[in-house]
């Protein structure tokens, strides 16, 4: 019973939505509304979950003394002082909730996402090496992307003799963006279709009860 | 020379990181300055999309982002905000990511501050909803049905500007600035496949190649791709608009270009030792 | 093939609703009901809306071009035995008007004013449609074809696989290097840690991911290695839980379960990117999983992952994502091999059955691409191939 309710409600849930696709006669369209409405409400409700296990896992740690135990507290007092803020004072501009998240979650997230250029660079070093002559069709088109996406690019172009005056005084992000829109978005649609196949039949797996490890792994 | 290379292919990764932080802050300090040329492509096919509107249009801008993306989509949403603003059309915000309500509403009381536009009768933010894709799918039958109220709690039936707009077929046009998931997809599948509304899009340039396909077969408007994309608005709106203050992206340009141009530097350098030093003993190039 | 005897059938049914031009509303027709009028407004249209779900009427006109436009249109409908009211108003440059909120079945009659300077200047004559609706959505059929032939190319090739006829599988780098990885955390005495993307579980990578963990626990079961999972949405951790749970229980080590290392981090993206970082910092693992969707964070996680020396196993469906995890991880798993993972690894008859099915049917689209281009690009010489893109064309088409 603990693994075949989820798969009923599954296959009801999941027919009802795509029967609502395609008729749009009532009940079906009602059906398919009313069900958008309880996955929001589910999903609301979820978020609760995430914060109960927040605070569970990180009271256990520092009651335990657990390794790193002293992280802890700083989480726990950065949830409960945001969401003390939030409730009192509200979250419109120029109360505390707003003062903190203008300039303490805004910064440091920033910060964390300004370590990419670091990481990029890194790994470009490492790993963009012409080992053979698809990795070096590759290297070159990553030049000319670089380049073309950035003003500089055209200005090295321009440098050239004749080229400022030319055709195509503009050629390096012109190429930077051919490269996007001809062999990028070739091989961009070519994984999206075959992902996209791989949904359809995971999803029809699903609906059908056949995929149902992801309910626990039990048959 | 041989030892040498060895020890520049064994470079200590704190090098390239000291390195790519200067490259980064020199120019921003020298407020050096790139001309910006934008031609053809998808960032100017939005712009004129949006200047093609009629007057009085009703634009929703989701900001699907959160801080950490900030600094390439913010640029974007205070472009395409004065720009909208400037044309005289109303801009309706939401979020389908938490903190994208927050962003939304600088963007939105600054803009309009200083823009002359008043919230409720110009723009409105309606502040975040979960549920993702399917909260657009529900905006489909009714908007009222997600956003009871907007973000400081006014009832949806009660704002002047929302009195036309019950479902999202009302909507003249979508710009979804995202940097992941929920984000573009979501609004091209559901509000522009499902109900036939225009939808544009603003996003990291790391996740710009994977919305292309869109373009090529006009699911989408137009791109604005990181921060070159941010600039390229900005650009775009000042060469139309008098008056409009200085954006961000376009300064951070020259950094950016001065940092790809220490990227490529590093990729040369790890090419010329991986050649030098032998391939066989490195066989690293997956 | 017996099950497949009613294709030809589906797809005469599609060919038959393209070949047809689609019939206007009996009661909407304009050309029975719909009147038209001289005055400012040239054309008043009303048609009963296609393809809803009843109770709207759909209402176009055109303005006269000699007469100057109007400030704004006031649209007013009367259903058949009740009162008139207000429909709505609109800008003179909108020239089409939803209306919903009607009784089915009965006729209702559109009037427009047109107002200037505050006050009616012009009225347009009634023109009436009615009401209904629809069992099937028209513009839909092709999808629904399409649909039909997906399933039932791979359920017929999951009986196939459920009679007991072998299915090859390619071998997947990626999945077979599972059981080497967690071997090798667990001699080096170090945790597993997965992480399976940044996305809820209404995504279909995120399912997949947490098949491939259910794998992973039994392995880490298995060898006595401690496994990991910060999860950055809580749906998804309870699901991971219950699933390594589950492994754990099926490998006779309940009580090397422990709940409190599959917890929740935050839904930020680079708020869990951080958290995530710092878990691999500081314990160090010895073998990192990272299967899912990933977005701009995932190079922060390979690269941190890759500096504590990790052995890496990534996968991802999100093209622009792969590239970074090909740089900094060992194994990559592409697109599909994501969704494979299942299959590959359980080798169940009937999941191996659905991805052949899964094969099948992209050869299925390849053909209809390469069919459509050939179409397409002979009929500019060749008028009969034309037809042909416009089925293809008709069938691919979705609103």
């Amino acid at each position: 019973m603990r693994l075949v309710l989820p798969l009923i409600v599954t296959f009801i849930c999941g027919m009802l939505m795509i029967l609502q696709f395609f008729i749009p006669h009532r009940p079906f369209s009602l059906l398919g509304e009313e069900l958008s409405d309880w996955y929001m409400i589910v999903a609301s409700a979820a978020i609760f979950l995430g914060v109960v296990n927040l605070v569970q896992v990180h009271l256990m740690k520092i009651s335990q003394r657990a390794k790193n135990w002293q992280y802890s507290p700083v989480v726990l007092l950065g949830f409960f002082v945001m969401t003390a803020a939030g409730a009192v004072w509200g979250v419109e501009e120029g109360r505390p909730f707003d003062y903190m998240f203008q300039n303490m979650v805004v910064p440091m997230g920033a910060t964390m996402f300004s370590l990419l250029a670091f990481f990029v660079a890194s790994a470009a070093f490492r790993a963009f090496r012409s080992s053979n002559w698809r990795a070096t069709l590759l290297l070159l088109s990553a030049f000319i992307v670089m380049l073309g996406r950035v003003p500089i690019g055209d200005m090295i172009w321009r440098l050239f003799p004749g080229a400022a005056s030319g055709a195509h005084p503009n050629l390096v992000s012109e190429a930077a963006e051919w490269l996007m829109q001809v062999p990028n978005m070739a091989g961009q649609r070519a994984v999206m279709i075959g992902a996209a196949l791989g949904v359809v039949a995971t999803s029809l797996r699903m609906i059908f009860g056949i995929e149902r490890s992801y309910l626990g792994g039990a048959e | 020379m041989r030892k040498l290379l060895e020890k520049l292919d064994r470079v200590d990764r704190r090098v390239i990181y000291v390195l790519m932080a200067l490259s980064v802050f020199v120019p921003l300090v020298f407020r050096l300055d790139f001309p910006i040329p934008v031609g053809g492509g998808p960032s100017r096919d939005l712009f004129e999309y949006v200047d093609s509107l009629p007057p009085g249009s009703t634009v929703l801008i989701s900001y699907d982002y959160d801080p950490s993306t900030m600094p390439e989509l913010q640029p974007m949403a205070v472009a395409l905000t004065q720009h909208l603003f400037t044309n005289g059309h109303r801009i309706i915000a939401t979020a389908l990511w938490p903190q994208g309500a927050s962003l939304s509403q600088e963007v939105l009381s600054s803009v309009g501050d200083s823009l002359g536009r008043t919230q409720y009768s110009d723009w409105v933010n309606l502040g975040y909803t979960v549920g993702a894709g399917v909260s657009v799918l529900r905006m489909g039958s009714s908007m009222q049905a997600v956003y009871p109220q907007d973000r400081d709690g006014v009832p949806y039936d009660s704002i002047p500007m929302l009195r036309r707009v019950t479902v999202i077929r009302d909507l003249d046009m979508i710009v979804c600035l995202s940097a992941g998931d929920p984000g573009i997809h979501a609004w091209v599948m559901m509000a522009g496949d499902r109900y036939g509304v225009p939808v544009g899009g603003g996003c990291t340039a790391v996740s710009a190649p994977e919305f292309y396909p869109y373009l090529g077969t006009g699911q989408m408007i137009g791109l604005l791709g990181g921060l070159k994309g941010a600039a390229d608005y900005e650009t775009l709106v000042r060469e139309g608009a008098v008056g409009c203050p200085p954006g961000t992206a376009t300064p951070g340009m020259a950094a950016q270009s001065i940092a790809h141009l220490v990227i490529m530097g590093f990729i040369v350098l790890g090419n010329i030792t991986y050649l030098s030093v032998g391939k066989g003993r490195k066989g690293a190039s997956r | 093939m017996r099950e497949m005897a009613f294709l030809p059938a589906l797809l005469a049914l599609a060919a038959a609703a393209w070949a047809q031009p689609e019939q206007p509303d009996s009661t909407a027709s304009p050309a029975q009901d719909a009147q038209t009028f001289e005055s400012m407004f040239e054309a008043v249209c009303v048609t009963d809306a296609p393809n809803d779900d009843g109770g709207a009427l759909e209402v176009s006109w055109t303005l006269s071009g000699s007469a100057s436009p109007p400030d704004s249109i006031r649209i007013l409908a009367t259903p058949e035995g009740g009162e008139e009211f207000e429909a709505g108003w609109v800008l003179p440059g909108t020239d089409l008007f939803s209306l919903s909120g009607l009784e089915d079945g009965v006729p209702c009659s559109i009037t427009l004013e047109a107002w200037a300077g505050g006050s009616p200047v012009s009225r347009s004559d009634a023109a009436s449609a009615t009401p209904s609706a629809q069992w099937f959505h028209s513009r839909r059929i092709g999808m629904f074809v399409i649909t039909v032939l997906l399933a039932a190319v791979i359920f017929w090739y999951i009986n196939r696989g459920k009679s007991g006829r072998p299915l090859f599988i390619r071998e997947i780098a990626g999945l077979s290097a599972v059981d080497d990885a967690v071997g090798r955390a667990t001699e080096m005495g170090r945790p597993v840690l997965y992480i399976p993307g940044i996305m809820d579980m209404d995504d279909i990578q995120t399912i997949a991911s947490m098949v491939i963990l259910g794998r992973v626990a039994a392995k880490t079961a298995e060898y006595g290695a401690n496994l990991l999972v910060p999860n950055t949405r809580s749906v998804v951790m309870s699901v991971a839980q219950e699933v390594v749970k589950e492994s754990y229980l099926q490998a006779g080590r309940p009580d090397a379960y422990r709940r409190e290392n599959i917890n929740y981090l935050t839904d930020d993206q680079f708020g869990y990117a951080a958290g995530v970082d710092g878990i691999m910092v500081r314990q160090r693992p010895a073998a990192i999983f990272l299967l899912g969707t990933f977005y701009a964070e995932s190079l922060i996680l390979a690269e941190t992952g890759k500096s504590v020396g990790a052995i890496q196993i990534a996968g991802t469906a999100m093209p622009s994502q792969l590239p970074f995890f090909i740089a900094a991880c060992d194994y990559t798993l592409i697109g599909e091999e994501l969704f494979a993972a299942s299959a590959y690894l359980s080798r169940e008859p009937k999941l191996l059955g659905s991805l052949k099915g899964q094969d099948v049917a992209k050869l299925v689209i390849m053909l209809i691409i390469v069919i459509g281009v050939l179409a397409s690009t002979a009929g500019t010489w060749w008028e009969p191939a034309n037809r042909v893109a416009d089925l293809l064309r008709f069938l691919t088409h979705v609103e």
